[in-house]
């Protein structure tokens, strides 16, 4: 992986305008009874036939209706997996410990078919590849009418009318033409839009969207952010946004988390996170962002790569890389503390940074 | 698509073209009909006689020329043992060949294609596991082994079933079996790493993501989408079942068209093994063009003009 990558570099991250998140939010409290959905010590190994493979090892977040969070981190950190855990997307081969619940309920006491109720309906997740996320073989009114019959019981004519109503919503011109086509026959943005449109036939209360731009071109993601924006705002429902791209986050987000190697290592209010980055990954991070006042300034990659999972350093997995670390970073692994009421950073130095 | 139609419709033709003129040349090189037919200890003048008689005389590219142009007006040649029209002699064997072929066809397919969609569903389960070892020997054992195996078993020791000739409806059950057999073997691998192909692509996700239950995944998402690949061999069996069973045939002196291929090459009849290896391909390439046709019906993507739209 390249350092442009990490640092969120894309095309995309020309669109920033500044870091001030669009509307700042008190930070969600730990333990708060109204969380939507909250997961604690989520792990995630994966059996690869000799042993196990951990890759998230304890993620703890929440999501209160109708909040925007931000999800970002270097390609490799756990970001994916940690929802589609949370949705038991992942096959078989992947062991999974710890507690997600869902309006206060545990979802390890589901059976799969009350899973697959709560898929699409309550939590509908997007991805970033749209054109191989599409069945090829299906036209898009087929897969659109897929989700609405299955979500809301319309077939036939109510079926379509309500296809054409959702393609209208994610702004797809020419709705009508649309439903015939396949989606080797749309672009990348209006698959993207199609994928939304289905997300949206559940009338889901939380949308997990993950990395819904990196595969599209600058003024595609921008037009799919804003759109992203747009229907969160009419509908209320709750939007977890995987990026690697702090800017794309810092636009829409109310609170945002950090990843690092399968933890979670800074927690904070989107502005409080931009002002004053607790960890020095996040510093590093945003050291790295281009700064649209002074477009030549030199950018500050963190040096350093990423520890494979399973090959993690004892202690901080960052020690290696941290410009901070000393011997009491290797003796045990930092768990998230508050610096701030709407800040924690799992950090040894974090005070003293 | 008419010029697609139109080219695929040549090269088929040129497929064939060059079979029969490959054959017809290897054919010829190989052996003298005159001294197999009559006998080497032949008087010279009969053998003389039998190859002016056959035009067997004439320069290699004057009888090359005939056949084609023979062909061309839908003569066949004859056969030189009993003079007869090789392609009646062809024809009549044909109905044998399907008795068996046909219901072996249905046999791979009934077997094959579920086991290895629940193979696949079941990936590393041991029943996967049951499944790829059988498909592996069913792949790598000979249909003569298998045949011999079987009979050895079914007739030889048990005595349920006769072991080779055609007087009744039992004598089809082995050539049957040994044959659907192999195939199912051969379907069932390629089955099941078309579905973990499939079951693999971010799609299968996205729809089990959007609340679907997981038979409807693979009822919807999942065997559409692997039947693809599937239909390629399956096009190929469809093919060989007129000349898919020339060892089954030999083994159970089963009275088709294989054994006729068989015997005729061993006597060089030249008429008649250029009449099966005429039938063999014009089959194979017609069920090639089958498949491609069919492969536009199922895949979207390459219906239209092979095209495939990129960008944002
Ligand atoms: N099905 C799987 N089997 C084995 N390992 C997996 C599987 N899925 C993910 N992983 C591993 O888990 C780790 C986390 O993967 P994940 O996809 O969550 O990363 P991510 O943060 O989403 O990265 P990206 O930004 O590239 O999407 C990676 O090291 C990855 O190799
Ligand atoms: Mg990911």
């Amino acid at each position: 992986m390249s350092t442009l990558d990490f640092v969120g570099l894309q095309p995309g991250a020309a669109t920033v305008r500044g870091f001030a998140p669009a509307v700042a939010k008190p930070i969600a409290a730990q333990g708060s009874g109204d969380a939507l959905v909250r997961i604690a010590g989520l792990t995630v190994a994966f059996d690869d036939g000799k042993r196990h493979v951990p890759v998230l090892h304890g993620i703890d977040l929440e999501i209160r209706r109708g909040e925007t969070i931000g999800i970002v981190g270097e390609s490799g950190c756990g970001k994916s997996v940690t929802w589609l855990a949370a949705l038991r997307l992942l096959g078989k081969r992947a062991r999974i410990g710890g507690t997600v619940s869902l309006d206060g309920q545990p979802m390890h006491d589901f059976s799969d078919a009350a899973m697959a109720r709560i898929r699409g309906k309550q939590i509908a997740m997007i991805f970033q590849d749209p054109a191989s996320s599409l069945n090829p073989v299906h036209r898009i009114g087929r897969q659109l009418a897929e989700s609405i019959s299955l979500h809301r019981g319309l077939t036939g004519q109510a079926a379509r009318a309500e296809a054409l109503r959702l393609l209208d919503r994610v702004h797809i011109p020419n709705p009508g033409q649309r439903l015939s086509a396949y989606p080797h026959e749309l672009s990348g943005g209006m698959n993207q839009r199609v994928m939304i449109a289905m997300a949206l036939a559940g009338e889901p209360d939380l949308l997990v969207a993950d990395e819904p731009t990196t595969a599209l071109d600058a003024t595609i993601q921008a037009q799919i952010l804003d759109l992203l924006r747009e229907i969160r705002q009419d509908s209320g429902m709750a939007l977890a946004l995987i990026s690697h791209d702090l800017g794309v986050i810092a636009d829409i987000c109310d609170r945002v988390m950090v990843m690092y190697a399968g933890r979670v290592v800074e927690a904070a209010d989107s502005r409080a996170l931009f002002a004053t980055p607790g960890h020095p990954y996040t510093q590093g991070l945003l050291a790295a962002l281009p700064d649209l006042d002074a477009p030549h300034r030199r950018l500050e990659a963190i040096a350093g790569t990423v520890p494979e999972p399973g090959k993690l350093p004892g202690g901080c997995s960052f020690r290696l890389r941290c410009p901070h670390a000393d011997a009491d970073c290797a003796a045990e692994v930092p768990g998230l503390g508050h610096i701030d009421k709407a800040h924690q950073v799992a950090c040894l130095k974090a005070d003293s940074l | 698509m008419l010029r697609y139609i139109a080219s695929r419709g040549l090269r088929a033709l040129i497929t064939i073209f060059l079979v029969l003129s490959f054959a017809f040349v290897i054919l010829r090189l190989s052996g003298d009909p005159a001294l197999l037919i009559l006998s080497p200890d032949a008087p010279p003048e009969a053998l003389e006689a039998f190859r002016k008689g056959w035009g067997l005389d004439a320069p290699l590219w004057r009888q090359y020329l005939g056949y084609f142009l023979n062909i061309a007006e839908g003569n066949f040649g004859q056969s030189m043992r009993d003079g007869r029209p090789a392609i009646d002699l062809v024809l009549e064997r044909i109905p044998a060949t399907l008795a068996i072929t046909l219901p072996a066809f249905a046999l791979k397919l009934l077997i094959g294609v579920p086991a290895g969609i629940f193979a696949a569903l079941h990936r590393n389960s041991l029943i996967d596991r049951l499944v790829m070892s059988l498909s592996v020997a069913g792949y790598t054992i000979p249909s003569f082994v298998l045949g011999l195996v079987l009979v050895l078993v079914f007739a030889v020791n048990l005595g349920w079933l006769p072991s080779g000739g055609y007087t009744s409806p039992w004598h089809a059950v082995l050539p049957i079996v040994t044959l659907g057999l192999g195939g199912a073997a051969i379907l069932a691998r390629f089955t099941r790493s078309a579905m973990l192909e499939v079951l693999g692509q971010p799609y299968i996700r996205t729809a089990s993501a959007k609340g679907l239950i997981w038979r409807r995944v693979v009822t919807s998402h999942a065997l559409p989408n692997a039947a693809i690949p599937t239909v390629t061999i399956i096009g190929f069996m469809v093919g060989s079942l007129i000349a898919g069973a020339v060892v089954v045939e030999s083994v159970f002196s089963w009275p088709g068209v294989g054994r006729l291929l068989v015997s005729a090459v061993a006597n060089r009849d030249l008429a008649v093994v250029q009449a099966i290896l005429l039938l063999v391909a014009a089959c194979m390439v017609t069920s090639n063009l089958v498949v491609d046709a069919l492969y536009g019906w199922i895949d979207p993507r390459l219906r239209s003009g092979r095209t495939v739209k990129a960008g944002g």
